[in-house]
């Protein structure tokens, strides 16, 4: 059987050893905990290193090292812990050293809760540490994507010399789903800018530090310029039913999940709706987007937050469609129910939404 | 000063290129200041142990954040305080390497100390050299941990106060008060004699690591005379009168002698390996089983299967009743079966109220929203999820709950067939009360036919694999599949 199945949290651990990933350095956190006990079990077993570090500080750096070493490696956490994190990413960003960091985000700001949110969109999609500088993000919403977006992080991140973000939820998180287990790959070995043991390598520097301007803007510019080729290159996004919609509802991650059971009920209903899901929240799929506008009449953004990823699809829409906001905070996630009813009220059909059947409802079988 | 009594190593660079500016020749520390010798011993030591490919560096962030001008070996810089941490990345993954960190007292002892302290109790393999000049350099002569008592700085104008500031902090002193780490030791560089008892130091720190024994931390006395605003040549004195009473030389741990050197870590595992460790399958591509599906063992008497497009699960109880596993059980039976399936735990604020649930949603579509509001199968294991989940409960639904603790009449509802099963006392029976959720299992898949022998066969022994377990939970499925017997009719979900 080559189906498993596992909690999404597990299968990041299985994308990062079939990536080839050497090192994983954490600290514990729910709900990204059982990455690191998972990782503690098996990192062991394929001759990788596991180090529960002192803080989510030192866990970056630790990744900060083992990536200037020329290895593949990552850190897992979650919301207080990725704040911790941003002084390291800042510094990886600047460095240009590949790394993996993957989010299960709880719900902030502050200690908050360990339910599911997507309140560290603006962090982790707009930065959150200091500095010019971009992290690809993606977005996954099933267990199999728990493990194939980790095996194409450190892709990614090797192939632009980047962090990349796995930007997760805890339902996606703790949900079981059958993985169908990728091939495993064998990475190229240290590249030549790393710094290891071996003669090749001798001399070489890693640094971020440049006092002088002129150096300094022509490397921010060079940073840049990698960001564009990403931009151009790396966007991902799915679509569902958007063919003939009249309404296109608009989410990542867990609330994607929900969308499209949304889109279903909806659709059973007469009411043309279509989902489109960003997989990469940077660089976002805003040529993709930007498709539906002016045939598509009206967007509906649904988050769990205070409405980040709405001031994006706003920026990008310019005005040209109106955009509407759907939100939970706190732990909650919207039924499909509750967006269908949405759904409705924007598209203007008053038609009463018809009652699902429930036993208690019912007097006489039909 | 005592730096002019060292020639340049050989692990220095010949011409300082990366350095910007005309001068390629000089460093850029101040006259005077105690990093430049401490470069050149370490330089030195490198070059004479033929460890320049081998050395891999950690810049701190202070004055020698450019040390990586003049060594000619491996150099990373790292955020401020954290060298001991990246380094620990480095060490692990080349065990080849000869890891070097090299940290001012803010750096290492103020905002870096976390990453210190647990390097060295971790007895990470690498040698730590850190410079003790009581003051900020870098950004101004601002106080350190290291500062002493009525000295002024920029940020202790009047001089550092006991009350409110606190006292030096002696780091050989902490450090050395751990298990792990192998040498400890306090030099100064403030006189030709002193700078040689360093030299013999830092050598001793580096042999630790080509012998791979472990953690090694060299603490140096150095002057900054720029920032104490004491003229290059009193800076010696300054140390001798000021410093040594505090900060008392000498080796603080030295377990060079009884102590191993570190074994070579094992082999990473090649991708066809981890590829077989996590399936049990030897191929590192997919490996393509087929489907053994036919309605052969079908636990229904029916001998079609049932034509089923999803089907919502919810398993509650108390804590402990095994709801969670139960869950897992009827996704694996389901997933071997071939259907979508999703399995949420109860999570967020709905598993508020005193029963823990699972959430299985079986499905020939891809499944969108894995939370479960309607139900069409509830396994019960206690009063409170009955009531919370009834009402929630689909027309044609199914509820199954245990009826060893459920004594109270359920209150019958159309078009739902509701079935008691005593599971914990037939659990016991089969050897185990805490198989009572399997013993629902038994009497689901009997009531439905929904899953093949093979189908639940794999969630059984993918679920239990400990012998003993595994036939305790068998017993309990059968007993539940016994007890229904005859009550089919009717159920199709
Ligand atoms: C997070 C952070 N906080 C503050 C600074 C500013 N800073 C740079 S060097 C330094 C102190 C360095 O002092 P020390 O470690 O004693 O080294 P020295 O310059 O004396 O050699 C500080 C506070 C920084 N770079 N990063
Ligand atoms: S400020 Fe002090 S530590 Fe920095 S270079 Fe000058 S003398 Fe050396």
């Amino acid at each position: 059987m080559s189906k498993q199945l596992m909690k999404g949290n597990d299968a990041v651990v299985c994308g990062a050893l079939l990536a080839g990933c050497r090192g994983f350095f954490g600290y514990p956190i729910t709900p990204a905990s059982e990455i690191a006990h998972t990782a503690a079990l098996l990192f062991p077993q394929a001759g990788r290193i596991f180090i529960q570090a002192e803080s989510e500080v030192a866990a970056i750096n630790m990744v900060y090292g083992a990536s200037s070493a020329g290895v593949r490696s990552m850190t897992a956490s979650s919301g207080p812990g990725i704040s911790l994190k941003m002084e390291g990413i800042s510094y990886l960003a600047a460095s240009e050293l590949p790394s993996v960091i993957v989010d299960i985000s709880r719900v902030g700001p502050g200690l908050g809760n360990i339910y599911p949110s997507q309140g560290d969109y603006n962090q982790v999609v707009k930065g959150g540490g200091h500095g010019s500088y971009r992290c690809i993000v993606l977005s996954p919403n099933s267990v199999q994507e728990m493990c194939d977006f980790t095996m194409l992080a450190f892709e990614l991140a090797d192939r632009y010399r980047i962090p990349v973000f796995v930007l997760s939820d805890a339902y996606v998180g703790q949900m079981m789903e059958p993985l169908d287990m990728p091939a495993a790959i064998d990475p190229p070995g240290p590249p030549d800018w790393a710094l290891t043991p071996e003669a090749a390598t001798n001399g070489n520097v890693i640094t971020s530090i440049f006092l002088n301007p002129e150096e300094m803007e022509a490397h921010v510019l060079h940073l840049q310029e990698n960001y564009a080729g990403i931009q151009r290159q790396e966007t991902r996004c799915e679509t569902y039913r958007c063919e003939d919609a009249d309404l296109i509802l608009v989410g990542f991650g867990i609330v994607s999940r929900i969308l499209r059971s949304a889109v279903d009920q909806a659709r059973e209903q007469g009411l043309k709706v279509g989902l489109f899901r960003p997989q990469t929240l940077w660089p976002f799929p805003e040529t993709q987007l930007l498709e539906h506008v002016g045939r598509v009449h009206d967007f509906l953004v649904v988050e769990l937050n205070n409405g980040q990823l709405v001031q994006d699809i706003k920026l990008f829409v310019a005005g040209r469609s109106p955009i509407h906001f759907m939100n939970r905070v706190g732990g909650f996630v919207p039924s499909p129910e509750e967006v269908v009813e949405k759904a409705r009220q924007i598209l203007g059909k008053d038609a009463a939404a018809p009652v699902r059947e429930k036993s208690s409802e019912v007097s006489v079988p039909k | 000063m005592a730096d002019k009594t060292l020639s340049k190593p050989s692990a220095f660079q010949d011409v300082f290129a990366r350095k910007p500016g005309v001068d390629k020749s000089g460093t850029h520390y101040c006259a005077g200041c105690g990093h430049g010798v401490a470069h050149k011993l370490i330089a030195e030591a490198v070059a004479d142990f033929g460890l320049k490919d081998r050395a891999i560096i950690v810049a701190p962030v202070g004055c020698s954040v450019f040390l990586y001008y003049y060594f000619d070996f491996c150099a990373v810089s790292v955020p401020h305080g954290r060298a001991p941490a990246a380094l620990t990345g480095i060490s692990r993954v080349h065990p080849e390497a000869i890891c070097i960190s090299y940290q001012g007292d803010g750096d290492l002892a103020a905002i870096g100390l976390a990453e210190i302290i647990h390097a060295a109790n971790r007895g990470e393999r690498m040698a730590v050299f850190f410079v003790n000049n009581a003051i900020y350099g870098m950004t101004g002569g601002q106080m350190a941990p290291t500062t002493l008592v009525n000295m002024k700085t920029s940020t202790s104008p009047f001089g550092r106060q006991v009350e409110g500031e606190g006292h030096p902090m002696r780091m050989c002193e902490m450090i050395a008060g751990l298990e792990s780490p192998v040498y400890v030791e306090r030099v100064a560089v403030d006189s030709p004699q002193a700078t040689m008892k360093a030299r013999a130091a830092i050598r001793k720190a580096l042999k630790i690591q080509m012998e791979r024994k472990g953690f090694a931390f060299v603490e140096i006395l150095s002057p900054c005379p720029t920032q104490w605003r004491v003229a290059p040549d009193q800076a010696g004195e300054w140390i001798r009168e000021n410093m040594y009473p505090v900060f008392k030389l000498g080796v603080y741990r030295d377990k060079v002698q009884e102590t191993d050197p570190r074994p070579a870590p094992p082999e990473s595992l090649s991708a066809r390996e981890v590829y077989a460790l996590l399936t049990g399958e030897k191929d590192s591509g997919k490996a393509e089983t087929a489907q053994t599906d036919s309605n052969n063992g079908r636990h229904s008497k029916s001998p079609e299967a049932p034509a089923i497009d999803s089907i919502c699960c919810k398993l509650a109880g108390f804590g402990g009743q095994g709801v969670l596993t139960l869950g897992v059980l009827v996704a694996q039976a389901g997933m071997n079966a071939d259907y979508h399936v999703t399995w949420l735990p109860s999570y967020g604020p709905e598993s508020r109220g005193g029963t823990a649930n699972s959430s299985v949603i079986l499905s020939r579509e891809e499944i969108g929203s894995p939370v479960v509001n309607d139900i069409d199968v509830l396994l019960a294991m206690n009063v409170p999820s009955l009531e919370r989940f009834l009402p929630q409960m689909n027309r044609g639904g199914l509820v199954i709950y245990n009826s060893s603790i459920v004594q109270e009449e359920i209150e019958k509802r159309d078009g739902v067939k509701i079935v008691g099963v005593p599971a914990m006392d037939l659990a016991q029976t089969a050897g185990d009360v805490r198989a009572a959720n399997v013993v629902l299992l038994g009497a689901y898949s009997a009531l439905t036919g929904l899953f093949t022998n093979a189908d639940l066969d794999y969630a059984l022994s993918t679920s239990f694999p400990k012998p003993k377990a595994a036939e305790i939970n068998r017993k309990a499925f059968a007993a539940g599949v016994e007890h229904v017997k005859g009550k089919e009719e009717g159920a199709r979900i």
